[in-house]
């Protein structure tokens, strides 16, 4: 009786092609990919073919152009502009993300702390981020304008100096300037990404290491800095990218002046591309960050993010 | 080794007082529980005297020295969490070796002490885990190796099996407890649950709302609890109460139930005639009488747990429950006699929970 049941039910059940599908894990993963896996090769994938593609073309804007392999590259490589960019581009990012992270990693301990209006003060911090980069930009713009610098008038009435700073002529101070104008809008990213980092350790891990005898410092040193590796790794890599191929900020204050000491790959490949028509030798100085940009990643996901303590369950 | 002393301890949370004035005498090798809801002010007393929270008023000693404004790592004490908090990016044997190293302490040294230590738990194939890949209750015996690697004054442990399944929680009891015999170490052990407070306890002390209702050794406050709470607490299951008044009518006393039943009483049972109480039996103490004697149960509930059965029901109209350690097949609704052992009815006022 009970064995006949599902004999005597089975033409009862007729399952439809679609019905299959839908019990299908494989199937329905890839369906339900479908929607985000177009908006990628559309908005992505497209993007930068074409523009790698472009990169090995002579095109101008208003004409097809022909295929001409690795020539801008080879045209680039003997660029001394393009070399100085290159170099800008490097210190631009390093020294902008060592300071974010020194700043950034010092607020979040701080307002990690019990602190009286907390909720208030992280909002306030988050502000810079908040603000749209071009008005930011413009702000700076005036911070560090050669006739009207607040900064140069503050320290003039201080009697520090007797003469203005030209913080946007001058190419070292010019590089100056940028980066520390890139700093203030990178550090609130930085600072409250790693203060949810901080908040995931728990408490009972301070408390003890105290009881272990720890000073504060040893406590930072081998609790609070390796169990935040991990996100920090995750910040520092955004922090990079975000850095490497800024553009707004140097668009607004410099343009690349003086003398290109501020200009960024980023923004040398537009100047070439747009305003000077080169369509083709702008796409390959964009197309030349890729690797820096995948070194970057890497960098990051080998040498940080992946730690052993992190796996959990194996018995190796 | 030492003991430790809390004199008139208060606690406060801004204006909130969460401990009032408690005092608790630990001493030497001494293995002290204390126990109580949540909330009741255990953790926070514990973490005064490991000093994680500050002392508001009164004193804590520990080897005769005050140590209020001792900071923790002074005290000379270590403690088990409840989370077990291991580094998770320590190996097993580095986080039992972590307080020696932050000490600069000879290598050779933290090396002996820590594969003693993991010798006497068993842990000595995995010192070089991580705590990841470790069970839970191999996580709990590395929290208390890095505790017993310090040698310290006292141990302190924070509801240390709360994260254990039931099986593993009674096998880790024992294991505390042999613990505590081999190594005699001064232990505060805070826990929620009175079987872990009178199975490991030398000396009991339960707590509710910040306050300590009772001090004692774990069968004292079994057989003889000051107050209702206590009564309630301790023991599993907990004890019957009923209410009742109590009633000599000229000769013997009883205590006479809200629905008219009689229940019985020591002849010399204090509490003047009408007196409002609470009758307390434990359900042990309940014996299965078939002469005619015994107050009437109805049986709603049977269950048979093998070694024991227990029988659930309404005396007196009011919720009891029974324990035979014979097997008993009783039918629901079925209505048996059950005769109250005199030398152990507890009767409590009404009004203050006061033992009378």
């Amino acid at each position: 009786m009970v064995a006949e049941a599902p004999k005597a039910a089975a033409p009862a059940y007729k399952i439809s092609l679609w019905a299959q599908l839908n019990n299908n894990r494989d199937f329905l993963g890839l369906f339900f990919m479908l929607p985000a896996g177009l908006v990628l090769l559309l908005f992505l994938t497209y993007p930068l073919g074409l523009g790698v593609y472009l990169s090995l073309t002579d095109s101008r804007i208003g004409g097809v152009g022909n295929f001409i392999w690795f020539d801008n590259f080879i045209w680039l490589y003997h660029d001394s502009v393009f070399w100085l960019s290159v170099f800008n581009t490097l210190l631009y990012t390093i020294v902008a993300s060592a300071i974010k992270f020194g700043l950034g990693l010092w607020l979040a301990l701080i307002l990690n702390h019990h602190l009286p209006f907390k909720a208030f003060i992280r909002a306030i911090i988050l502000l810079p981020w908040i603000v749209p980069t071009v008005l930011s930009a413009i702000a700076f713009w005036w911070i560090f304008d050669s006739q009207y610098s607040i900064i140069s008038w503050a320290l003039t009435e201080l009697g520090l100096i007797d003469q203005y700073i030209d913080f946007l002529g001058d190419p070292d101070n010019a590089r100056a300037s940028v980066i520390a104008a890139n700093i203030w809008r990178g550090i609130p990213f930085v600072a409250i990404t790693l203060l949810a980092g901080l908040q995931t350790i728990p408490q009972s891990l301070h408390e003890a290491a105290t009881l272990d005898g720890s000073t504060p410092w040893q406590r930072f040193r081998f609790i609070t800095l390796p169990m935040l590796t991990p996100i920090i790794a995750v910040v520092m890599t955004f922090s990079v990218l975000f850095t490497f191929t800024d553009f707004q900020l140097i668009y607004v204050l410099t343009r690349g002046g003086p003398l290109n000491a501020t200009h960024l790959m980023a923004t040398l490949s537009f100047q070439r591309a747009i305003p000077g028509t080169q369509l083709g030798e702008g796409a390959a100085i964009a197309t030349a960050m890729i690797p820096f940009l995948i070194t970057a990643i890497l960098f990051s996901y080998f040498g940080l993010q992946n730690r052993k303590w992190q796996h959990g369950g194996r018995d190796d | 080794m030492a003991a430790v002393s809390i004199q008139k301890v208060r606690k406060s949370f801004g204006s909130t007082e969460v401990v009032h004035g408690v005092d608790v005498e630990i001493g030497d090798h001494e293995f002290v529980v204390l126990v109580g809801p949540s909330g009741c002010g255990k953790s926070t007393l514990l973490r005064m005297i490991a000093g994680l929270e500050k002392i508001t008023a009164g004193e804590i000693l520990i080897g005769g020295h005050v140590v209020n404004m001792v900071p923790p790592k002074e005290r000379d004490i270590a403690m088990v969490f409840q989370n077990y908090a291991l580094y998770p990016h320590m190996t097993v044997y580095n986080n039992m070796a972590f307080s020696m190293t932050l000490a600069k302490a000879d290598r050779a040294e933290i090396d002996q002490r820590v594969r003693e230590a993991a010798g006497i738990l068993g842990l000595s194939e995995y010192l070089d885990r991580y705590p990841r890949q470790l069970s839970g209750g191999q996580r709990q015996r590395v929290a208390m190796g890095r505790a017993i690697v310090r040698a310290p004054q006292v141990f302190l442990f924070d509801e240390p099996l709360s994260n254990l399944d039931a099986k593993l929680r009674v096998q880790m009891r024992t294991e505390i407890k042999l613990l505590h015999q081999r190594l005699k170490t001064t232990s505060v052990y805070v826990t929620h649950d009175q079987v872990e407070a009178m199975t490991m306890a030398d000396k009991i002390v339960v707590m509710r709302d910040g306050y300590v209702e009772q001090t004692g050794a774990p069968l004292e406050l079994y057989d003889s609890p000051v107050n209702l709470f206590v009564a309630g607490f301790i023991g599993s299951p907990a004890m019957n109460f009923i209410q009742g008044r109590i009633d000599r009518n000229g000769g013997a006393p009883s205590v006479l139930a809200e629905d008219g039943t009689r229940l019985p009483v020591p002849p010399e049972a204090p509490g003047e005639d009408g007196r409002s109480v609470h009758y307390g039996i434990r359900p042990s103490d309940l014996a299965l009488t078939e002469d005619g004697t015994g107050v009437d149960t109805l049986v709603d509930v049977i269950e048979p747990t093998g070694a024991d059965t227990f029988l659930y029901g309404a005396m007196a109209g009011q919720e009891i429950c029974a324990m035979f350690t014979e097997r008993h097949r009783f039918a629901p609704g079925e209505t048996v006699r059950l005769t109250p052992r005199l030398d152990r009815v507890h009767l409590f006022c009404s009004d203050t929970g006061k033992h009378l």
